[in-house]
Order: C-alpha cells, then structure tokens, then sequence
C-alpha cells in the first residue's frame, strides 16, 4: 500500500475511533470495544465502496450491513467522516429524537440495512448480493458479523444460501476479537474453528489482521479475485483497540466510560493523531 | 350454484403469482423447501429464474427476502403460517418490520383446516403476532376470488403485507360482478339490524350460511367480510355495534389476539357493545380430516347460529 494513504487511512481510523469514543460517551451507554475493533476495517471499506455521500440511495451503490449492529458508533462515526451527515450528530447518539439511533437504521443517511438483533444482517446482505444477481448489477455487499455473533443459528442458514447460489458478490467480515458479553468467546460457546466452518460451508476463507491496512488491502484484493462462491474474511482484532484501557476487556463490550475515562480515551487518541500527522 | 364451487386459497395463491409474474417483473417469490404445498411450485414452473428456494430455514429466508426488498425487488416469502409468522416472528418483526420493508409473505396452511398433520402444523396465532408489528398489513382472504384479489393488492400497497391462506378447499362466494378488494374496507355481505356476525377467512362462507339459519328463526343477522384484519376498517365495525347492538366474530385462530381481539378492542373505545367470539378457545389442535375438525372446535354455521342465537337472547334479555 502506499505509504501516503496507509497514512490518510491510519489518521482517519484515529478520528473514526475519536468520534466513537465521543458518541457513546454522550449517550452514557454503547458498546465501545466492538466499535474500536471494526474501526480500521470500516475506514478501509468505506475508503473503496462506491458510495455517494449525497446520494446515500443510489441503486447502484456498494452495500455494507453491520450484522453486528451494536457497534453502529463505528460506523456512524465513519459515515460522518464520509460526509453522510455532520459528526455533531455522534453527540446525540441514542439521545430521544436523535438522528443515530442505538442500533442501526435504514432511515439513516448510509445506514443500508436495520440491524443489531444478531444474526440477521448477514441474511439481508445475502438478499441484497442475491438480488444484485438476479439484475445483473455490479455492486458488492459486506456484512461485518461478531464472532460471538455466528453463534445464532440463522448465520449458518444464511451462510449455506449464499454458497448454494454463489454469491460472490458477497464479503462477509467476521470480527475476532474473541470476547463476548460473557467472556471469551471460546469459553461461552466456543464458534470455532471459525475458518473450517466457513469453510465447510463452501466459502472462500481468509483471515487478516484487522489493525494492519496493508494486510486488509490484501485481504480484500484476495477477495475481490473469488468467483462461484461467497468471501468470508476472519479478521484477527483487539476489541476496544486504541484505547489502551478498553484493549481486550470484556467489561469494556457495553460500557461507556465516565468523564475520567473518557478524558484519558480522547487523551490517548489525540497523542496518536498527532503522532500520524507528524510522520505524515 | 356458487357452493359447489370449491378451491384453496393456496391454489389461489400460487395461481395468482403466475398471473400477475407477467405484469410485475420485480416480483420473485422464495419458498423454504415447501413450494409444493404452497403452491409457489406453479411460480416456479412458470418463471423459474425468479423462484429462490431457501431450503428449510424461515430466518434465513426472511432476512433474504428484506435484503431483495431493499434494492426494489418485490420478494414474497412463502411457508405454512406456523413457520413464516411463528419460526420467523422475530426477523419478520426486526428485519421487515422495523425497517418497513416491501415484503410480502404469503402464509398457506393457515388455522386448524389443515388437518391430519396435527398441532404442531396447525397454526391459530399467526394473526395474533402479526398484528403486534407496527406497519404491518394482514390480509385473510375468505374465497379464490378474494385471495386473487388479495395477492395484487398486496404487490400494490408498498410496505409489508402477512397474506394468509389456507390449505382447505373452500367455496369461491365472491364471485360476482361488483365484487371490489380494497385493503382495510369490509364488505357488508348481508344487511340485518339484530346482530352482527364478523367474519375473516373460511369462516365467511360459514357466517353467511349461519345467518340463513338465524333468519329461519326470525334473527335478522349482519354478515361483514373483514378480509382486513390490520388496519381494521373500524368505521364499518363501529357502525355495526352502532346498528346491531352485538357481535359476533368469526375466525379459525385463537380468540385470543386474532379477529375478535381486534374487534373487541375497537368497540370498547368506540361503541361497547357485546362482542362473542367464535374462534379456536385457548387450546391446540389435533389430528382429523380438515371439515371434521372445523366442526369439532365450533368453526361452523351450525356454531356460529348458536352462540349468536344465544347472543340474540341475552341481548333482548
């Protein structure tokens, strides 16, 4: 990759984790650590999806469904970057009357699909990709799952439909971070091997580390190249990652921090955007 | 005579989607693995590019169907009622519902009728859980006539319909000239001032015969088609508790948030007057040819004339 947009791509990740870290502050509740995990995966995505942010219904389009719909300060905080609407916005996340409602929802400007009942986004996105099929369109669907989220047995129907009708206009993201409200997933009910279920399921496999945008452009350059079956890519992350605090603690999977924490979060994110804008 | 004319409204279903694949090129249909009894297997035949088999797996298919409906395709996503409202309620609540999707789903083996498969098959709370999601529109279609009406209709309204059908042949009794489907209007079947009999579904032909049986005995019964359960033509119920002064309903689903919940709940705000309610009591189904069984749990005319008979009595006691 190059060095000036890994650069463009790691600064706008620091604002994305930012304006996470500033919603859910705001709105006393959330879910920080699964956000800070997809917060480099959706600032690459929505760095090469062919989206117009003033024409977010555009036919055409690439979609992107968080089947893990929890962690929509992620991507409220990247449709913001994008221009979808105004990062004032992430302050009144989950506030009554408020645009960003707590989970996403179709009515808002990028939101593709409603989601955060786990398990469901995955069966849209087969919809939309099958769809995209049937009329011979060229766009591409993402759907990022939780790995605590293939748990629900409606991701595994999904996943045999979209292998049975080839859609590899499809990407699935499975976020790993290895934690869940209960602990760790391996220990709640263990999904994995997570790569041989995708696998078995007739799904072309890759596993990138979610934090690294040279291993996620490669991942998705792989991906790009599959056709006949549907992609799924296991990305490797640390949930709550950027806020040294929040990194890998479960406890951080729905609790918004106080004024302190949320002080010493903002602290610890600035020192990094600086340190970025200074190399760059 | 039109009695002797006899069809299921899945027949009517599947028939319809093959008549109107033609004028609709948005309209695929998905099936999970039950094409055959839902009669989307004629579909199928007829357009099989715009057929999408989902295998058993009423979740999956629900969230495919909203994920068509997203990019303009008119998708309607068929089962036996038990599974599409009741395996699914949650997806078809979440995933249709909440972002109001322009989903259809077409429930067939709907009510007790559909016979010898037992309770686990024969599903009396559909209606009850559709009616919780906001947005939603059910329609339950009494005839062939009406189902076919019904289907059309329900590719025209955007937004999510429940479309329910049953397994059971039944006679075809709108078949006649003026007959005119519009979602959320009852039509008034027969005018009298005594009472009235509201009916959805089969029970329709069922009130209608119930109300040959009352004249008989010199009760003058209203007869209301409410092929609407939601939203409830309420003006056209309202003016009948105004007229009549009782209620009954008639419906094969559970008393128990189906019809006569709706209708009871709408002339307790608006006109209380006494509603009764034929319907399946708080119970299960079981085993049994499908006429024999409508009989057992009172989803007849005979039923219908008595428990009105006596709501007749009460009245004017």
């Amino acid at each position: 990759m190059d060095e000036l947009i890994r650069r463009q791509l790691q600064i706008t990740a620091c604002h994305v984790r930012m304006g996470i870290i500033e919603g859910v502050y705001n709105a006393k509740s959330g879910h920080p650590g699964g956000s800070l995990s997809i917060a480099d995966l959706l600032t690459y995505l929505y760095s090469v999806m062919y989206v117009d942010p003033k024409n977010p219904d555009m036919p055409d389009r690439d979609r992107l469904v968080l089947s893990k719909g929890h962690t929509a300060p992620a991507l409220y905080s990247v449709l913001a970057e994008r221009g979808f609407f105004s990062k004032e916005e992430l302050k009144s996340l989950r506030h009554i009357g408020a645009l960003l409602q707590g989970h996403p929802c179709i009515h808002i400007p990028g939101v593709d699909m409603s989601s955060g009942s786990l398990g469901q986004g995955i069966s849209a996105a087969c919809g939309m990709a099958l769809s995209g099929k049937h009329r011979n369109e060229n766009y591409h669907v993402y759907a990022v799952l939780g790995d605590g989220e293939i748990q629900e047995g409606q991701v595994w129907e999904a996943a045999m439909f979209a292998a049975h009708y080839g859609l590899d206009n499809l990407t699935v993201i499975v976020d790993n971070n290895g934690l869940q409200i209960d602990g760790k997933v391996t220990e709640v009910c263990s999904p994995e091997p997570i790569t041989d279920k995708f696998a078995a399921f007739g799904w072309h496999v890759i596993t990138m580390n979610a934090h690294d945008f040279d291993d996620i452009e490669r991942a998705f350059r792989e991906a790009e190249s599959v056709t006949g079956q549907p992609v799924a890519i296991i990305q490797r992350s640390v949930k709550g990652k950027g806020v040294s605090f929040m990194e890998n603690q479960v406890g951080w999977h729905g609790t918004a921090p106080n004024q302190e924490q949320y002080q010493q979060a903002m602290a610890e994110l600035t020192a990094e955007l600086n340190r970025l804008e200074a190399l760059a | 005579m039109s009695e002797t004319i006899k069809k299921a409204t899945r027949e009517s279903y599947g028939e319809a989607l093959v008549a109107l694949g033609e004028k609709y090129e948005n309209l695929v249909v998905l099936d999970a693995d039950l094409a055959a009894a839902t009669k989307t297997g004629m579909f199928k035949k007829a357009f099989p590019d715009r057929f999408y088999d989902c295998g058993i797996a009423e979740a999956n298919m629900m969230g495919v169907a909203a994920g068509l409906a997203t990019t303009g395709m008119i998708p309607f996503a068929s089962s036996f009622a038990m599974f599409a409202a009741g395996r699914a309620f949650e997806i078809v609540r979440n995933s249709i519902g909440y972002p109001h999707l322009n989903v259809k789903i077409g429930a067939t083996h709907a009510g007790i009728s559909v016979g010898e498969d037992g309770a686990t098959h024969q599903c009396c709370e559909d209606i009850a859980l559709m009616r919780t999601i906001p947005g939603m529109v059910i329609l339950n279609p009494a005839d062939d006539v009406e189902a076919k009406a019904a289907v059309e209709a329900a590719i025209l309204y955007d937004g999510p319909v429940y479309c329910r059908f049953g397994r059971l042949a039944v006679p075809v009794i709108n078949n006649n000239p003026d007959y005119h489907f519009e979602i959320g209007k009852g039509i008034t079947l027969r005018d009298g001032k005594d009472l009235t009999l509201v009916a959805t579904g089969l029970m329709v032909n069922e009130a209608l015969q119930a109300a040959n049986m009352l004249a008989e005995k010199g009760i003058s019964a209203r007869v209301l088609n409410i092929h609407t359960i939601k939203p409830l033509d309420t003006e056209l119920i309202t003016a009948a508790a105004k007229e009549t002064g009782c209620l009954v309903t008639c419906e094969e689903h559970s008393i128990i948030g189906g019809l006569g919940s709706a209708v009871a709940e709408c002339t307790a705000e608006t006109c209380p007057v006494p509603v009764y309610r034929v319907g399946v009591k708080d119970m299960y189904g079981y085993s049994g040819p499908a006429v024999q069984l409508l009989k057992e749990f009172g989803l007849c005319a005979e039923n219908i004339a008595a428990v009105a008979a006596e709501a007749y009595a009460k009245k004017n006691g």
